[in-house]
């Protein structure tokens, strides 16, 4: 196996992805109410809303951006700490009111694939329930600006991934096409994942947050069987075949 | 109960209007009973291809208001009586469409003829997934060109996000309408062939419709190039694709021109 590798030490900026774990309270209309039974459940349970981190999902309220800063300021004066939005309209978001958030759900497509609302049957099918080493199957292309966030292990696809898209994955990524997008293995630290793919075009390879683009990688490599591997704070890239 | 096509491509101008135009034109030629529908709100073509621009009364909007009623806005061909036209509004913009407006123009549509196909707008915003929403066939039309493939991907995976269909756990159908193919300029390299294009794209090919002058000058008569020069390369390759769209085996080829015999003496290139 010939090596051919490319080494960029001391990168000071790395892409991490971390998933967090928040409480969820759903507000529901009339809101002055919905805060008053929040008040209440403070005094009875406050430990879970008081401390950990908190999203609003807004799903089933229709709050201008005004609305939702003074709905947080009165969640804060009770101690209950906003840290992020969820399924609010990106006109009412901005500064003044926490970021959007996106949930991962642990089933890991987000972008054009999510689902957020229903339980509809997603392209993308749900992990298999084990510990330590769960695997998403992707069977059919990734197109150009879909995300996949699989935080749980190992993603699979059998197909290309197009220009534009995106693979996150806690583990490693293993790609039986042509890789054209971005793919971030290890995303969790995992320093130990890989990435695998038939067909080298990445426009950025990235395993716990190190990262190569296009440009730094060997010309040599291109359009071939390669896998990706972390070597100290260096990604190298090798032909498989 | 009508087959309802989006004829969308993400990328402006790559060939969606004349497409829309051409192919229904050509499934009315062939007896089916068509209507093509412009969703490009404000910016609206499909009427001028058409050559029905003088006689736009009511639009789409004034339909989705509850102004007009959808026969008034219904344009007949005067060439082809099993073709019609429901033009966009040219004085509002996309946000101007509704999404229960468009269920209930569509299901009318639905009931009146055999093929709805809808004009989409360029873009992946509000105008495009409306186009698309309640579509049961995809016509994804794509230049062999780095920057319209790469669009074409994008609007590949919206249809498998943002259809009525995607979202029941169905699928839209989807097939590749490759437009602007110059065989020439393909073997010099200066342009993506079909085979890169179908690689990276994976989706079925419907046609390959020959880069040629034929679509202005039709275009510039208000005449879809199926009804304008029926003989020309791009006509008989929508006259293909249409058939094959109603589900015909027709073998691949890459249609060029015809020319008389002086053309062929003087010697201007086919497409």
């Amino acid at each position: 196996m010939s090596v051919t590798s490319v080494v960029h030490a001391g990168q000071s900026t790395r892409f991490v992805c971390r998933s967090y774990m928040a409480a969820v309270l759903a507000p529901k209309p009339p809101i002055i109410e919905w805060v008053a039974e929040i008040e209440q459940k403070i005094k009875d349970a406050g430990h879970l809303f008081i401390g950990p981190p908190v999203v609003l999902d807004l799903a089933a309220v229709k709050l201008s951006q005004s609305a939702i800063a003074h709905l947080v300021a009165q969640l804060e004066e009770r101690g209950v700490r906003v840290m992020g939005l969820e399924n609010a309209d990106a006109a009412s978001t901005g500064v003044g009111v926490p970021p959007l958030v996106r949930s991962s759900r642990g089933i890991g497509a987000s972008g054009d694939l999510a689902q957020s609302q229903a339980p509809t049957p997603a392209p993308v099918p749900a992990p298999e329930p084990r510990r330590g080493i769960a695997t998403l199957l992707v069977d059919e292309p990734v197109r150009s600006g879909q995300t996949i966030f699989f935080p749980d292990g190992d993603v699979t696809v059998l197909g290309s991934v197009g220009s534009g898209a995106e693979l996150i994955a806690g583990g490693s990524i293993h790609v039986y096409g042509t890789l054209r997008g971005r793919v971030m293995a290890g995303s969790d630290g995992n320093t130990r994942a890989r990435i695998f793919c038939s067909k080298a075009e990445a426009e950025l390879l990235a395993i716990d947050g190190h990262y190569l683009t296009a440009d730094m990688m060997d010309k040599g490599l291109r359009d071939r069987a390669v896998q990706a591997w972390l070597d100290g704070n260096a990604v190298r890239v090798a032909a498989l075949d | 109960m009508a087959k309802v096509v989006v004829v969308t491509s993400g990328k402006g101008g790559v060939g969606k209007t004349t497409s829309t135009a051409a192919l229904g034109a050509a499934l009315a030629q062939i007896g089916q009973n068509v209507v093509i529908v412009d969703f490009d709100v404000g910016l609206r073509n499909l009427d001028l291809v058409m050559g029905a621009e003088r006689r736009v009364v009511y639009d789409f909007i004034n339909v989705t208001q509850g102004i007009a009623k959808l026969p008034q806005a219904l344009i007949r061909d005067k060439r082809l009586d099993k073709l019609a036209l429901l033009a966009a509004s040219q004085t509002r913009d996309k946000d101007a469409l509704t999404e229960d407006g468009v269920q209930r123009v569509i299901a009318s549509l639905r009931q009146m003829f055999d093929w709805v196909i809808c004009d989409s707008p360029a873009g992946i915003e509000r105008g495009a997934t409306l186009a698309m929403r309640y579509a049961d066939t995809a016509i994804i039309v794509t230049n062999p060109e780095v920057s319209s493939v790469r669009d074409s991907d994008r609007i590949i995976g919206i249809l498998d996000a943002k259809t009525l269909k995607a979202e029941r756990g169905e699928r839209v159908d989807k097939h590749l309408l490759i437009t602007r193919y110059d065989q020439a300029r393909a073997a010099r390299g200066e342009m993506l062939n079909i085979d890169d294009v179908l690689e990276i794209l994976s989706t079925p090919l419907l046609g390959i419709v020959p880069e040629s002058e034929e679509v202005l000058r039709a275009s510039n008569l208000g005449s879809p190039v199926t009804l304008n020069n029926s003989n020309s390369g791009p006509a008989r390759a929508y006259f293909d694709a249409a058939r094959r769209l109603m589900g015909e085996d027709i073998e691949m080829t890459i249609p060029t021109d015809r020319q008389g015999l002086f053309g062929k003496l003087f010697g201007r290139r086919a497409a």
